[in-house]
């Protein structure tokens, strides 16, 4: 496999969210509108990639029956980087995403890309594969984020074009379920084509 | 290089290793995001008094104030002065009747009682109903109004607030936090 294929896998083929189901606490909970949903995105794929590539450089160090502790400590490190780096420069978007950055360390797509991938390959491919997975979880959660934003609150990216409100039921839990079944199908549906 | 073995002496050393490495890259990371952090925290306090309270030119941070409540804690109040002069109170107030979870509002208030303005901080009330409670529609409504003579309460409740369309509770516990707020500046020993 070659790099370009390593790193459009994650969009499709192999997308987290769409394919791979993982990570979908997140998924669920940060989408109810599209900014959200890419903030959310991009803070997880500057883990993946940072963890990705610590992990591959360290994977002959690290005794195979610590292995799990080893990376949790590595993830955590990280994603407590990015949730200063977060409050410290992008306020704003802190204070919605909230409890969701600290929960990233349970993202099973963090930890399921080291176990799967990073610990076996070179540095350089793990952060393709990070970089591409991270990429995919953001574009599934841009897609699922803009259509509830649309149908919920009839805007996009807080830019408000149809007055009044939406269909409410998208902004809440049950939407998400509802527009992540769909999403779900129509990717199955292209794949099979 | 060979994988490592799993000995005991090789797995204790590489945890080690590894958290003093982590350890060392955070501590690194809080250091620089500290001062930053700090400020937008301090930021968001300040824009929140400035909506809520007229013109002044004091620093309200340095002069906060806290008053007891009759409930056994206590409020944050900044008083907002134009060239020493006491132009109105920033009350930091909070309910616990919301739909869930606390709901934190900035409440302004001149001198003589009159409500300025309110700003939400913190709610987590449910999204399209309960927060609505941060819409100019229904928050607006309390501006310029002493509460001597608009009673903060539901219209349901015999009150003269118009609840949000299918979120009471939320409206009720908006009217709790004021009410706290209110009863602060009402209670005197301000400074």
């Amino acid at each position: 496999m070659n790099q370009f294929q390593n790193l459009t896998k994650g969009f499709i083929k192999e997308n987290p969210i769409l394919v791979l189901v993982l990570g979908t606490c997140p998924t669920l909970a940060t989408t109810s509108s599209s900014l959200n949903g890419m903030g959310m995105g991009i803070a997880t794929t500057f883990v993946l990639i940072g963890s990705n590539v610590v992990i591959s450089l360290l994977a002959n160090v690290i005794p195979d029956k610590v292995r799990i502790p080893a990376f949790v400590v590595i993830i955590a490190s990280f994603v407590t980087i990015v949730d200063l780096l977060m409050q410290a420069y992008v306020p704003g978007l802190y204070d919605k995403l909230g409890i969701f950055i600290p929960l990233i360390v349970v993202n099973c797509i963090v930890l399921g890309r080291a176990e799967a991938y990073a610990c076996k390959n070179s540095v350089f491919s793990s952060f393709i594969d990070g970089l591409g997975m991270g990429l995919g979880f953001t574009m599934a959660l841009g897609i699922l984020g803009a259509f509830r934003e649309i149908v919920g609150s009839g805007s996009i990216f807080g830019y408000k074009f149809i007055p009044g409100d939406g269909v409410l039921v998208f902004i809440l839990a049950p939407g998400a379920f509802i527009a992540l079944g769909y999403l779900i199908a129509i990717i199955n549906r292209i794949k099979r084509t | 290089m060979a994988k490592t073995e799993s000995t005991f002496k090789n797995m204790v050393l590489s945890l080690t290793l590894i958290s003093l490495g982590a350890s060392a890259c955070l501590g690194y990371v809080y250091q620089i995001t500290k001062a930053p952090i700090e400020l937008s925290v301090m930021n968001k306090k300040l824009a929140a008094i400035k909506q809520v309270v007229p013109e002044f030119n004091n620093n309200p941070s340095d002069d906060m104030f806290r008053v007891e409540t009759n409930e056994g804690d206590s409020l944050d109040v900044y008083p907002a002065k134009m060239n020493n002069e006491i132009v109105g109170y920033a009350v930091n107030t909070y309910t616990k009747k919301g739909f869930s979870g606390d709901i934190n509002l900035m409440a302004g208030f001149r001198p003589d009682g009159t409500i300025v303005s309110i700003t939400v901080l913190q709610q987590k009330e449910t999204p399209g109903l309960g927060t609505k409670m941060t819409d100019p529609l229904f928050k607006d409504q309390f501006n310029d109004k002493n509460p001597e003579q608009f009673s903060l309460k539901v219209k349901k409740d015999g009150g003269s607030v118009d609840a949000i369309t299918s979120a009471t509770i939320s409206s009720r516990a908006f009217c709790d936090a004021v009410q706290r707020a209110y009863n602060i500046i009402k209670k005197g020993g301000l400074k």
